[in-house]
Parts: structure tokens; sequence; C-alpha cells
């Protein structure tokens, strides 16, 4: 098949960046988007020029390194799925038009259907290169309280303590958020709202994240804002967006973790 | 021309082996090659680790606050041993080579982690798991080491518990396990099919707690390009800060390597794309022995390749051997649908061969009896290359609700990649290079032959010996980062006074120098094929020459060839850009660079080792039915290669496995 890929090209964090058009032939329908990428990159090297940067890791959609708007949907308009996931069969139709973006139907025309590329967009986000953005914002709002300081060689027997198959369940939902910043890059306030509220979900749901649940839901939250995202106002782009489908219940128990009174040995109690 | 038709031209031409140039005769030659001393502790092996804990050096908190090590990578093994070197009070400096400590590969691990709770009181213990897990690599593993490994494994569970990290429960509340294969116990705990994630979470908060409240410095897209040796001891490292491309000099009295291991050297297999060996390879050229780097494992439930442009091959996890039911045509050109071939005109080939084991026989057998099936033409999917996964017995047997909750996560992968249902249909499955039990070789105190650096998690040759068992990485990346790394490396500090290092010494100018002049050469070449070409070709050599089954000349020639292809890598590449920018080429075409060395490595130590061993089928080395044969009277023995030179052979040292508490047997799982 054939395609034309629109592509945020800008070569550093302080340059201009403007949209460059390629346009590539002979590709397998079961070619990942990321693949076609590669096939771009690898002529554009031996050609000379300059290939495009992009980030992406495992290939799988676990390690949330890839995250690119696809289409003007970050990880593309097809719901659960990391940015390395989506497949040029899952984008173009056997017609060549474009799923999801709209129906152009370019199957008559002498132009291949396009694609834009866009990297992630927020304030706390800034592009490195093309479609690379700086994450590390995620990072320093878990470093704000999200774990349990516990140290090595504290524990207890691990079956000491009984936790309910739905409560370990609901905890592990929330828990699997793999960190790409889609929610943020979804969302029209640029909110970390479901990044905060599935971690602090999930320590909140089990009893070894709990004596310090007070003081670790307000700290992320002040941490998220001191790094400049938005506020939630409750849109639910994010969910939509989210490559795991972290669930929107998981802001309602962020909010609720944040007004909830401090109880007796509780970090921060009175 | 293709990369697969450039490999068959070269192979073709380099067909007949020069005898001048015989790649095996080295270690012959050598009449007394050297003997590398594990320092194992004496005494009793179920004692070992606690006499040794005796035994190391303690120093007060205030002594421990002077003292910074560096770990390079952030996966289960780095974040664990970062975070708990920073709790008992040293400063560290963790670097990583992804935007986030929490990209690491562990990420990616589906299946679990073994623990010897005996939870399901079905006769688990310490003692078997050792056993287990030496029977299962093939008597080339340490004894005490293996041993460490098991007792240690129930601490992880706890501590892992304690983070947070929400393992599967019972109704009732309690932990919850399955079994992997190489095992007749169930003790593999785990969470759906994302338990690498988890674990990495728990150890990635643990990190982060550190950064936060300890001394503990978090540096993200930093890769290490080289190790700063003064006197004869590592002082720190050299990397390259991805973002802008300046080279940055940390400066430490101790080195952890943690940096994963090199399955990745077949271009395609189930690592990350960024997953790299130039951390280990840069410590073998700087004089750290190198061990067993043969010993690749192939994993058997992986998604068949499908062509060219391909990135990476799918794991499926082989947790689904749990229900699973792999078989093939009774008859070769059989191409019924798989639902139209009644019972009697199937192979359950595993169930056949292994009738203990069945589908859980260890998957160095799993591949190897896949690989025999679609070589007989026996294989199924559009290559041929494939066998089939069928869960329609256990549909049956539990209902589809009762999977879809067990492996759901993993049957929406393969939905995704394979755009059929697994409910439905058979998966088709095929072996991929997965994981490496070859790394940098450690003592006991995983001390590499270089003072001061320290290896841990699948960058060391570690407890696997020449096949893991599943569900055991993440148990020894845990193991060393927790528990055995922080003490030892905190032991060395205590026991060693180490001057200052001058950031103007020779040896930190020596080591900027050497990776400036790298770069700049890569960048000069300004040659036809991209890095990755090259990568591909390698690959293809590794797969035909060195992958699951080997033999002397095929080993001869692909080391050859591989020499070839690194002369003309650094005459042909092309790296676009700079070095002083972020460079995706320029990354990578270092990588490649560096596995094109471990290629020729690798082949070099299959041909020295004239045994089958585990994932090392030598066909020259089998049983009538096939079954690979050790040769314990010669090769009982770890091979740790010293570099002497990129185009020198290198100098083989050798480290004598004794088996005091296990008796040595063919494997059988029968």
């Amino acid at each position: 098949m054939r395609l034309s890929l629109r592509i945020w090209r800008q070569p550093g964090p302080s340059a201009p960046g403007r949209f460059e058009r390629f346009e590539l032939d002979d590709l397998s329908p079961t070619l990942t988007l990321l693949e076609a990428l590669d096939v771009l990159n690898q002529r554009l090297i031996t050609k000379g020029a300059t290939p495009v940067a992009f980030e992406s890791d495992c290939r799988e959609g676990i390690c949330g390194a890839c995250g690119v708007v696809i289409a003007g949907h970050p990880h593309g308009p097809q719901a659960r799925r990391a940015t390395c996931e989506v497949r040029l069969a899952d984008l173009v139709d056997i017609d060549g038009n474009i799923d999801g973006a709209g129906a152009n139907d370019t199957s008559r025309s002498p132009r291949p259907p396009e694609i834009t590329l866009e990297p992630f967009r927020a304030g706390a986000f800034p592009v490195l290169r093309d479609l690379v953005v700086d994450r590390s914002a995620l990072d320093r709002v878990i470093q704000a309280g999200g774990y349990v300081s516990v140290r090595t060689g504290n524990a207890p027997e691990a079956n000491a303590i009984p936790i309910g198959k739905a409560t370990a369940e609901r905890a592990l939902d929330a828990a699997a958020c793999i960190g790409c910043g889609a929610c943020v890059a979804a969302c029209p306030n640029a909110s970390a709202a479901l990044f905060v509220g599935a971690k602090v979900s999930h320590l909140a749901a089990l009893p070894q994240g709990r004596v310090e649940r007070a003081t670790r839901a307000r700290s992320l939250v002040a941490a998220a804002d001191q790094e400049g995202f938005g506020a939630c106002t409750s849109i639910g782009e994010c969910h939509a967006a989210c490559p795991k489908g972290i669930s929107l219940r998981v802001i309602s128990e962020l909010n609720r973790e944040v007004l909830r009174p401090r109880e007796d040995g509780e970090r921060g109690a009175a | 021309m293709s990369t697969s038709a450039a490999m068959a031209e070269r192979l073709a031409r380099l067909g007949e082996p020069e005898p001048a140039r015989s790649l095996g005769a080295e270690p012959a030659r050598e009449t007394t090659p050297r003997t590398l001393d594990a320092r194992l502790p004496s005494g009793p092996i179920a004692s070992a680790w606690a006499a040794r804990q005796r035994e190391f050096q303690l120093s007060t908190r205030a002594r421990r606050r002077e003292s910074h090590v560096v770990v390079v990578g952030s996966g289960l093994a780095g974040a664990s041993a970062a975070a708990s070197l920073s709790e008992l009070g040293h400063r560290v400096t963790c670097l990583c080579f992804q935007d986030s400590p929490r990209r690491a590969h562990s990420v990616a691990a589906q299946g679990g982690i073994n623990a010897a709770k005996n939870y399901q009181n079905d006769g688990d213990s310490a003692d078997r798991l050792f056993y287990d897990t030496l029977k299962g690599g093939d008597y080339r593993s340490r004894e005490a080491n293996v041993y460490r490994l098991a007792q240690l494994s129930v601490d992880i569970i706890d501590q892992c518990v304690a983070q947070g990290v929400p393992f599967a429960r019972e109704y009732a509340g309690y932990l919850a396990n399955r079994s992997f294969g190489g095992a007749l116990v169930s003790r593999t705990f785990y969470a759906r099919g994302i338990t690498g994630q988890q674990l990495l979470l728990g150890a990635y908060q643990a990190l982060s707690k550190e950064a936060a409240q300890g001394g503990l410095r978090l540096l993200a897209r930093r890769e290490m390009l080289d190790l700063i040796v003064h006197g004869d001891r590592v002082r720190g490292v050299i990397a390259r800060n991805l973002a802008t491309g300046e080279l940055e000099t940390y400066l430490a009295d101790a080195v952890v390597l943690a940096t994963g291991g090199y399955a990745n050297v077949f271009q395609l297999s189930t690592n990350a794309q960024g997953s790299n060996a130039t951390a280990v390879v840069r410590a073998f050229q700087r004089g750290a022995a190198f061990a067993n780097p043969a010993f690749v494992q192939f994993h058997p439930t992986c998604l068949p390749p499908t062509g060219d442009y391909q990135s990476k091959l799918l794991l499926m996890s082989e947790a689904l051997r749990n229900d699973g039911r792999i078989w093939v045509p009774s008859r070769a050109g059989d191409a019924r649908a798989p639902a139209d071939i009644p019972e009697s005109e199937r192979d359950y080939y595993l169930e056949r061969l292994y009738p203990r084991y069945g589908n859980l026989a260890p998957r160095d057998m799993a591949s190897r009896a896949a690989k025999a099936r679609c070589d007989e033409g026996l294989g199924v999917g559009p290559s041929g290359r494939g066998v089939y996964l069928d869960l329609r017995d256990a549909a049956r047997r539990e209902g589809h609700a009762k999977l879809e909750e067990r492996y759901g996560n993993l049957f929406e992968m393969y939905r995704r990649a394979a755009g059929s249902d697994p409910l439905e249909q058979p998966m088709i499955i095929f072996p991929a290079a997965h994981y490496s039990m070859g790394g940098l070789w450690v003592d006991y105190d995983l001390m590499s032959s270089l003072p001061g650096l320290f290896v841990i998690g699948e960058a060391n040759f570690s407890d696997h010996g020449a096949n893991r068992l599943g569900a055991s990485a993440l148990l020894q990346g845990l193991a060393d980062g927790y528990f055995i790394a922080p003490p030892s490396v905190s032991s060395y500090l205590a026991s060693n006074v180490l001057p200052p290092v001058s950031p103007t010494s020779s040896g930190v100018r020596d080591a900027l120098e050497q990776v400036a002049r790298r770069s700049e050469r890569l960048l000069a070449v300004r040659g036809r094929r991209s890095a990755l070409d090259f990568h591909v070709e390698l690959g293809q050599l590794l797969w035909h020459g060195c992958g699951l089954s080997r033999n002397a000349a095929d080993l001869e020639r692909t080391s050859r060839a591989i020499r070839e292809l690194r002369h003309e890598f650094w005459q042909d590449v092309r790296v676009p850009g700079q070095g002083s920018e972020l460079n995706q080429e320029l990354e990578r075409a270092g990588r490649v660079a560096d596995f094109l060395l471990l290629g020729e490595l690798m082949c070099r130590d299959a041909l020295a080792r004239n045994e089958s061993a585990g994932c090392h089928h030598r066909v020259e080395h089998q049983t009538p039915d096939g079954e690979g044969q050790r040769d314990d009277a010669s090769y009982a023995h770890v091979a740790a290669w010293f570099h002497a030179g990129d185009d020198e052979a290198p100098r083989f040292a050798r480290e004598p496995l004794e088996f005091r508490h296990a008796t040595p047997a063919q494997r059988s799982y029968r």
C-alpha cells in the first residue's frame, strides 16, 4: 500500500517546528505504524537526509516509551492501543480511507491517504526533537510520594495480611498505568489527573499503602500543579486515549483521597 | 541486493574453512588456561550466604555517606540495587538510557516470578527450587549461587508485597500461584500477564522514594559509553547525555552494571528496541572477563517472523503452556484448518516426547522440538515456521471466562498482533531469541574480574547455567538488586580505602577521548548502508550459524563472516547528523558496532564448547533420540574470555564447576 505521512519536524527544543510530508509505497498493511517510520528512516538515512526522531522501546505496548498523536488522537483513533501497537491496517482501510479521521474517500484520487503525526503536546512536555518530548515531569510527580516508604529488608511475611481478590484486582487495574502521558496529551487542560489518580488509587486500595495515603494524595496533586499540568474538568478524553483503559474512577478516588480527613496513626495526622 | 541475499553470498564465499585461522583452536593451544576464583564461602551450602554476610565489612553511616556508587541501568536489578544502596546511606547516581527508569525492559516480563514459598503445600522448598534451577540450567551454573537465589526468593515476595505490588490473590485473600516450565510444583507468583511491569514499578517507586528522601540522583537519557579505570580499579563511567549529545563524567568509588542482556544481537528478538550490549562489551574491552557468551535462550512461545521491516518478535507468556497444548499436524503439507484436523492426526509432540512434563518441558527443549518439527516440514502458518498452541481443551474444561481472567491481556495482545482469537483458533507460535544466560563473569559477591565493577541481573553470567527456567529472570534481578549487591558493594567500600580521582587524571582523559573518537569515527564514515541494515545481516548470520542448533563448520564460517561484516561496517556505515545533538542513529550505530564484536565472541565460545548443554546444542553431541549430550569430564566449567584486541583472539580462562550438593545427570523430563 501507499501512504503519505505528514510529520512534525523540529530540530531542537527552542527551534521552530513545521510539518513535512513524506510518501511511502510498497508497504505491507501488517506493518505497525512505527515499522513504517523505520522504513521511512532507512530511506532517509541512505539518501543522506535526517531521519525522523521518535521514541519506542518494547514495541508491545507495556513500556510507555512511544507516544505520537496520530490523526489527531494520542496513540491513534482506536481505543486501548499504544502507538507501537497501531498497525497500518488499523489506520487505513483497504480502499485507502483513513479510519477514524473522517470519511475522506481518497481511493480514486491520485494522492495516497495521508496521516498526520505530531508529538504529544502539553506545556509540561517540552518537545526535544520531532516527535520526542520530555515527560520527566511524570517521574517528579511520583517522587513526591507515589510509593510506600518501606526499606529493603523491612517486609513481613507476604501472606500475613490477606487482601481480598477483588481489592487486589482493583489495585492492579489502576497500577496497570504505563506512564506514557497520553492522558495529558488528550486533555484540553493538559491535566495529569488520570496519571496521578492511577497511582493514588493503586496504593490507597492496599493495606500497605494506606498509612501514607492522605499525604500522598496531596503531595502528588501539588507536584502536578507545580509541573504545570492543568486542572481536571471531568471531560474524560484521558480515559478515551489511555492505552490501558484506566477508569475515570481513579480521578474520583483521587478527589476523595485529597479531601479525606486523616485518621489516627496516619502520616500527617494531628 | 536484499540483506538475506547479501548474507547468503557472504557465506558461500567463506565456504571453505581456513585452517590457518581456525578459531576453535585457541583454548586447546593454551596448555594451562587461567583459572578464575569465584571466592565461594566455605562450609555447607545452606549456610554459605549467611557465612559470607558475616564476613562482609560494615562501616559507619557517616562513612557510607562519603562513598559514591554509580548504578548503570534502572530495570529490576538496577533500580532495586540503587534504592537499597541509597537506603544504606551511600550516595548513588542511577543512569538509564530511556526517558524514565520505569521503561526498562524488565517491564515486559509477563508470566511471573518463582519463589519457594510452598504456599501450595505441594512439596516445594529452597532445596527443590535450587535443584530445579540447577537441572534446568543443565549443570552449568555455580551451586552456591543457585542455592542463594532459591533461599532469597521468599524474601523477594515479602518485599514486593510490602511495596504494594498487587499480586494475584485467591478468594480467601492469600497469594495465588501457577506453574512454569521445568517444574512440577506451583511456585510462580504473578499479576495477570504484567508481572514484570508491577515488580518494576515497585522497584521504580523505591528508587523514586530515595530520589526524594535519600542521597540518590536519578539521571535519565544517559548511555554509559566507557568505564573509567584508575590504577587497577573501576572508578566511574563516561556517559552520553542522549538529549544533548554531551559527554559526561561520573566518578565513583564503585560501579554497578545492571544493563540487561544481549539477545538483541539477533536483531529480531523479544527484547526492546533499545536493549543493547554496549556497557558489557565496553567493560569486556576494559578487561572484565565475559562468561559463556554462547548461552542465549530462545523462547518457545513467540509470534513467528512475518517479513521484512519487522522490528521485533512478540512474546506470549510461557504461562500459556499451563493450559495450552502444543501440536503440529502429523502429516507434512496438511493444509486443513486446525479445527478440521482430527485428534488422531495431530502430534502433541511435547506430550509424546516428555510425558512427565508435557507442555511444561524447559524452554530449550520446547524450542528445539518446535524447530525440529518445522525443519521436517510439519510447521504451520504462512511461513511454515510455526506450531499450534491450542487452548481448545482448556476452554471446554474451564470456559472462556476463566481463561480470559487468567490471560486476558495476552489474548488482547495476540488478537491485535495476529488478527485471530486464541479462544477460537489455536495460536501460532515459534521460538525467538529472548534472554542471555551468558554475560560478564562475576564472583560469588557479584564483582567482575575488574575490582570495583559489580554486575547484576541479566548483565552478569548469572545463576541460570545453560538454560534459564521461566519466571526466574525477575527472581534473579531482584535477588541481586535488593539482597546481594547492596551488602556486597557496601562491604567492598568499607574494606578499601580509595584515593580520590581527579577529573583530569589520565584514566578519565583516556576514557573521554576514546568515547569522543569513536563517535567521530562513526559519523565520519558516511558510507552507504544504515546501521540497521548491518544489524539485520548480523542477526541472520547468527540465527543460521549460532542459533537453536550449532555445528563446528557453520560456527567457524559464521565467525569469519561476522568479522568481515564488522570491518565493512566501519567502512560503509551511514550515520547522519552530529554528535552534539539528540541523534538516535548515532546511538544505534554504536550499539550495532558492539553487537558485531559480541557476535563473533559468541561463535568462538560456541565453537570452543565441544558439548551440548541446555540452549547450546551442538549437533555433533546428541543422544540417539536427539537430546543434547554434555561432556562433564571436559566442560564442567564456566568459559570466560578476556579481550586482547578487537582483531585478536581473546584469551581463554575457566572457572571449574564443582557439584557437591547435586549430582549432574542427563537431564530427563520424560
